[in-house]
């Protein structure tokens, strides 16, 4: 479970919020939908530990989490809009990169857990492809068999429609209902309501909900 | 033909003392010059600020310069290095100081969403680097890296200054003893046949990185 409460992000004298409050239960699908711009983004970033917050409090699973600097945190895995994907690995390698040498599991369990996540997400002997001969829709599910692999607590989508097909829309969409049906929270970060409708349990409207 | 047997072993002995040079300048000023690219993005003014002077003086004097002031300049106050040594050190803090604003433009074009991935994922700041950044940097700065290379070849000549027995000083001698410029024919043909070398194991390398884009 996360929790967020009170969370204030100030760049200088420009308030992007304040005060956040905002619960994400285990297995359920949250959605943060509003226009860009308006600090959704940030939001994520701040959960992930990649930017900081002036003030407020971060839970997960009951245990506090800094939003100060210089943490790590791999209980939020995160599908970034461009994927972010290491163009220098294979597919494999992207994935088992992380469990390998951040969590020292050995090659071959985390290869075969990396063959059995790309199964479940219809990427089947896609392994050893490397990124740039991917379509945006296969990195996108690259990118969360990467996170998937991490076991986090919960992953968390930036912009996952944005500059993808209705073909590829429909199939992410498919995706975060598979992981659903297989209890994984999801937060998703989005500016396209009727995606978010499709997707989620409950939605967060950024533009309404939260203060500046 | 018979002449050239005579020439040969001189010059043979002259292409150790390049080949030294060269293959140990590589070896040194690689990773100082990843090590001073880094620094370069330190946070502490002091070390920004020693490290700008620092390539500031390598760049902005000649090698020449350089190797003369390290061979017989520090014999002045009391450093005495033998030739040799006097030569790869010269060369290899110069080759660093250029090799590391290779460098530098290298880590510059990786974005930062390499950087956030690899956080979020939990990798420390080296893995980060030698896993995922130092890779994509080498692949990017590769051509410009085998242009310093190749300079490198033919900026071991510079070694004469200093006294040290090159392939060229070896040439040298053999013609204005003989009076003939077949010595440096001779030389000018090594010197290619070093440098073609090196072009195909670059050609090799930048392949071999080119399996992924």
């Amino acid at each position: 479970m996360l929790e967020i409460k009170g969370l204030t992000k100030k760049y200088g004298q420009n308030v992007i919020f304040k005060d956040l409050d905002l619960t994400l239960n285990n297995g359920e699908v949250l959605s943060v939908i509003g226009p860009s711009g308006i600090g959704k983004t940030t939001l994520i970033k701040i959960m992930t530990g990649l930017e900081t917050a002036n003030s407020g409090q971060v839970f997960i699973d009951g245990e506090e989490f800094g939003i100060g600097d210089g943490r790590l945190n791999a209980k939020i895995g995160i599908i970034f809009q461009d994927f972010n994907l290491f163009p220098n690995y294979t597919v494999l390698d992207n994935i088992t990169l992380a469990p390998v040498n951040v969590n020292k599991l050995s090659k071959k369990a985390a290869k075969q857990e990396a063959i059995e996540l790309l199964d479940t997400l219809g990427m089947k002997d896609k392994e050893i492809l490397y990124p740039y001969q991917l379509s945006g829709g296969q990195k996108q599910r690259v990118a969360i068999a990467r996170a998937l692999a991490m076991h986090p607590n919960i992953i968390a989508y930036d912009e996952p429609t944005s500059g993808l097909d209705e073909h590829s829309t429909r199939q992410v969409a498919a995706v975060i209902k598979q992981l659903k049906s297989s209890g994984v929270t999801q937060l998703v970060i989005t500016h396209d309501q009727y995606f978010a409708e499709l997707i989620s349990d409950r939605i967060f409207d950024f533009a309404q909900e939260v203060q500046r | 033909m018979k002449y050239l047997m005579e020439i040969l072993p001189g010059i043979l002995t002259g292409l150790q003392s390049t080949l030294g040079v060269f293959f140990i300048t590589l070896l040194g000023s690689i990773p100082l010059g990843i090590l001073v690219s880094v620094g370069m993005k330190s946070p502490y003014f002091t070390i920004r600020w020693l490290i700008n002077g620092y390539i500031w003086i390598m760049r902005g004097t000649p090698l020449l310069l350089q190797l003369i002031f390290i061979y017989y300049g520090l014999s002045m106050i009391g450093i005495n290095f033998p030739r040799f040594e006097a030569a790869v050190l010269a060369f290899v803090v110069n080759y660093a100081a250029y090799l590391a604003e290779i460098f530098r433009g290298g880590l510059q074009s990786i974005p930062k969403g390499q950087y956030d991935a690899a956080k979020v994922l939990g990798f420390s700041r080296s893995q980060t680097f030698f896993k995922i950044v130092l890779p994509q940097v080498i692949k990017i700065i590769m051509p410009s890296f085998g242009n310093e290379v190749i300079n490198l070849v033919k900026d071991t000549s510079l070694v004469y200054v200093i006294g040290l027995g090159d392939i060229l000083r070896a040439g040298s001698i053999a013609a204005s003893r003989d009076v003939t410029l077949i010595p440096y024919l001779v030389v000018g043909i090594l010197y290619l046949i070093m440098t073609a070398a090196v072009t195909v194991s670059l050609r090799r390398s930048e392949k071999r990185l080119s399996i992924w884009r």
